[in-house]
């Protein structure tokens, strides 16, 4: 028996027997593995089912955006087992330590079973149906006194595809307003824009495939060995297997992937921005210009400069393209030779001109890895765009093993947030601002065309600070924790608290979010109902409901559903709790109909583990943009961009702009916040199970061993870190799993007790709006 | 009350055949491999009479080529 963190005895009730029988079959199967290579027992859960030893039911795992198959074990309607899933090919049977405990986090003490609403100061119990009742009736009432857009919806790249397409439709296509959004804002917005700006579609061309092929990765301020550790281990193992593979960690500081790296390379915060632009600068010095490829598939633009930062109330910014030629391009560039940017980076010329002379040489193929580094940043959109011009240069694209691969934090940023179009400008197809998009999803939905408002209203930082301002009055709050995660936190919790403001929040466990809510409703976790997520590489992951979800604990997407009904959207929202999520996947995939998204059907999902889209007549698409694999080039080119209007891929010149705001003499270090292997997100699942909790309980801050000696601390001692907004006092960790260069300090945000974010700077890329939660200014005090 | 494990080889490629065979047999539960000719066989006898009898059986059996122990326990 086990205990968890909150208190709980998680019981293994499976008897002896049944355990050496379960241990005889997986003995069998581990020999078969290790006597016939890639063997495969696709009928192991099917027949062990049969058997009433373990029933094995296939879904993805919910703790990162890799999307890995896993295999849950159930014993009398209780989950106990998880194993990697063989014939899922994103792991092929591998799992992390988040993966194989996932289970434990649906047992813990003080999971939420029960709807609470707030009367007279208290959380009260009450049944959830009288809960829902209060939900529509305070969302009507407020949106009868103040506006359509005095109500909003913050949702989740956790939420699933129906949670999102239900919160869209009900918001943007019924109630009228725009005020949708999901904390893949605060992940993923970069990527977004980045792909729509440089190829005018979103999400990856490659696929994991590209592990297995590429020669050379590449990773662009991403931790991949502790974020995506079942990646990092194929490309551990690619590299054994393989002679000739590299990898090379580019990073802000050192960390498990810098040591497993074959190259470690670091560089001074915000200044990746100036050495991409030397990368292109010395593969034009050099002519490793891969000049068939620029002249029939590439074209030259540039935008706006001086941005801003989004600090203040109500920032707005519309970049503008415009159209410039290679030589413009080129004479850009001037300022960016290696020896400018090695003063600007703290990067040498020599390792500049090396990571150049690996995307230049022919005979390489390279793979470029990114995830929070490039997104949580104040130029998100631009260090997205300038990693893609590296590859466009040299026509590394698009190709077994040339890919420039923006990773996905979430298990369905992809699938729901960017599918979906879960933020205030998107629909499930395209945009608010277009007609026709605008046209195809009221016909969908079976609402009025002008119902949905043609203009976006607040993206996540301003929709807080319009909830602080009381522009926004009415929140709902799903699958997410935004009062641990929000950046300049304290701003939006006192905002959250004021007296007309009333928030709903629909979660698993009590968090700091659920401190601030009228009403608490309980919901239905991962396996405890039937979704889909969407994962990195454009794989759509369908899971059944596996065991019952506790109490009166309910799905997101059907609380969405009892509320749109109580407000009058019976004909909106039609289906009943025996198949509703197989109807609302196949409306939803209306919306992607034709060669560039056809999805897969609810049928073709149920039987397998993820299919990649576009998934056209029964073939998915391994590398879009390359009409070898892609269903929609049609150009009769060797590749096709068919996102943009003139048919190729946008190089921009992109310039170094400086951080919001760096270092001075009276706040001397950068503060840089992120996540550690053993921890999803805030913690409120993985710290809830014991062994992941009792690996890493509690923050820390990682210091440069030269910087704590100066400052007299060693390790486990406190120190108080101080930024312009606030203060927290927490332990010191020297050489430990990260290393900070002089002048850094890093701080995981997996611990509510450390609320970090009240540190940190809420300065977003105009662009993409997605804030940087990478750079601040503080300084250091011991306690 | 042996439970014992086994990887069981059919003759020529008869995997079907095998997999037909041992599934009529009691005290049996099997994996077949999904893209080799390989099948995995769990037997759970409930006492030594029966064990012999199951074994007697599989020693006959036309389809199976061979037969490789993975794992065995006994309680007595």
């Amino acid at each position: 028996m086990m205990k968890n963190k909150g208190g709980s005895e998680v019981t293994m009730k499976l008897d002896r027997r049944r355990f050496i029988f379960s241990a005889a079959a997986t003995s069998a199967v581990a020999t078969a593995g290790a006597l016939f290579p890639g063997i495969s027992f696709a009928d192991w859960p099917k027949i062990t089912t049969n058997s009433g030893v373990v029933s094995w039911q296939k879904a993805p795992c919910r703790f990162c955006g890799t999307g890995c198959g896993v295999l849950v074990g159930v014993v009398e309607g209780r989950a106990v087992a998880v194993k990697g899933d063989p014939n899922c090919s994103v792991n092929k049977g591998l799992c992390c330590m988040k993966g194989y405990h996932s289970v434990q986090a649906l047992y813990g003490a003080d999971r939420l079973t029960k709807a609470k609403v707030r009367k007279n100061g208290e959380m009260v119990e009450v049944p959830i149906a009288e809960a829902l009742d209060l939900v529509a009736a305070k969302l009507k009432e407020t949106r009868d006194k103040h506006g359509k857009n005095s109500v909003a919806i913050y949702g989740s790249g956790q939420w699933t595809i129906p949670d999102g397409y239900v919160a869209s439709k009900l918001f943007k296509g019924c109630l009228g307003t725009n005020n949708v959004e999901a904390n893949a804002r605060l992940c993923m917005s970069s990527a977004v824009t980045g792909f729509m700006t440089s190829f005018g579609i979103d999400e990856p061309m490659g696929c994991y495939e590209d592990i297995d092929n590429a020669n050379v990765f590449i990773t662009w301020g991403n931790n991949m060995a502790e974020m995506h550790p079942v990646l990092f281990s194929r490309m551990l193992a690619n590299r054994k297997r393989r002679t000739g593979v590299k990898i090379i960690d580019f990073a802000t500081r050192s960390t498990r992937t810098s040591q497993a790296a074959d190259k470690s390379i670091l560089f001074k915060p915000q200044t990746d921005l100036a050495v991409a632009n030397a990368i292109c600068h010395e593969i034009i010095a050099n002519d490793w210009v891969n000049w068939n490829f620029v002249n029939e598939h590439v074209s030259f633009h540039k935008g706006k400069t001086n941005i801003g930062y989004g600090t203040e109330d109500h920032f707005a910014f519309t970049d503008q393209d415009e159209a410039i030629n290679f030589a413009d391009f080129k004479l850009f560039l001037a300022d960016y030779t290696p020896e400018k940017v090695e003063k600007i980076s703290g990067v040498s010329a020599k390792d500049i001109k090396y990571m150049a002379s690996l995307y230049g040489d022919p005979a390489q193929k390279v793979t470029s890895f990114w995830c929070m580094g490039m997104n949580q940043h104040t130029r998100g959109t631009w260090i997205n765009n300038l990693v893609y011009n590296i590859h466009l240069l040299v026509g590394k694209i698009s190709t077994p093993g040339n890919s420039p691969f923006s990773l996905t934090g979430q298990p369905s940023a992809c699938g729901t947030v960017r599918e979906v179009g879960t933020l205030t400008h998107a629909l499930p197809h395209g945009t608010v601002a277009n007609e026709h998009d605008r046209q195809m999803a009221a016909e969908i939905w079976g609402v009025p065309v002008e119902n949905i408002d043609p203009k976006p209203t607040y993206h996540t930082v301003e929709m807080f600070r319009a909830l602080d301002r009381g522009d926004i009055k009415f929140m709902w709050i799903q699958v997410t924790n935004p009062m641990v995660t929000l950046p300049n936190l304290k701003r939006y919790r006192n905002g959250a608290l004021k007296d007309d403001r009333f928030v709903v929040v629909s979660d698993v466990y009590p968090t700091p979010t659920t401190d601030v809510a009228d009403v608490i409703l309980p919901a239905a976790m991962w396996i405890e109902k039937e979704g889909l997520y969407g994962n990195s590489e454009r794989r759509t992951q369908h899971f059944g409901q596996i065991v019952n979800p506790p109490g009166e604990a309910m799905s997101d997407t059907w609380q969405i559903i009892e509320v749109a009904r109580r407000l009058g959207f019976e004909k909106q929202f039609p289906w009943s709790q025996e198949n509703y999520i197989e109807k609302i996947w196949e409306e939803y995939r209306r919306f992607h109909t034709g060669p560039q998204h056809e999805m897969a059907s609810y049928k073709t999902l149920t039987e397998r583990s993820g299919v990649q889209w576009p998934f056209v007549n029964g073939k998915e698409t391994r590398w879009r943009f390359n009409p070898k694999h892609d269903p929609a080039c049609n150009n009769g080119k060797e590749f096709h961009f068919y996102g943009k209007k003139d048919n190729r891929a946008w190089i921009w010149a992109r310039p170094y702009e400086p951080a919001a705001e760096s270092p001075d003499s009276e706040y001397p270090f950068w503060l840089n916040t992120g996540r550690v292997i053993e921890h999803w997100h805030t913690g409120t699942m993985t710290r809830r199970i014991s062994v992941l909790h009792n690996a890493v309980p509690s923050s820390y801050v990682e210091l440069n061993p030269e910087d704590a000696a100066e400052l007299g601390v060693v390790n486990g001692e406190s120190v108080k870190i101080i930024s312009r907004r606030g203060e927290i006092t927490i332990p010191v960790q020297i050489n430990g799993r990260g290393v900070p260069p002089r002048g850094m300090v890093f701080v995981p945000f997996f611990d509510e007790s450390y609320l970090i974010n009240e540190v940190t700077l809420d300065a977003f890329c105009p662009i993409s709006k997605q804030p940087d939660y990478k750079k601040c200014a503080v300084r250091l005090e011991k306690t | 009350m042996p439970i014992f494990s086994y990887l069981a080889i059919p003759r020529n490629g008869g995997k079907d055949s095998l997999c037909a065979e041992l599934s009529v047999l009691k005290y049996c539960q099997i994996i077949p491999a999904s893209n080799q000719e390989v099948v995995v066989l769990v037997t759970d006898t409930p006492d030594e009479t029966s064990e012999e009898a199951l074994q007697g059986s599989l020693k006959k059996l036309q389809s199976l080529q061979s037969l490789s122990l993975a794992f065995g326990y006994d309680e007595k």
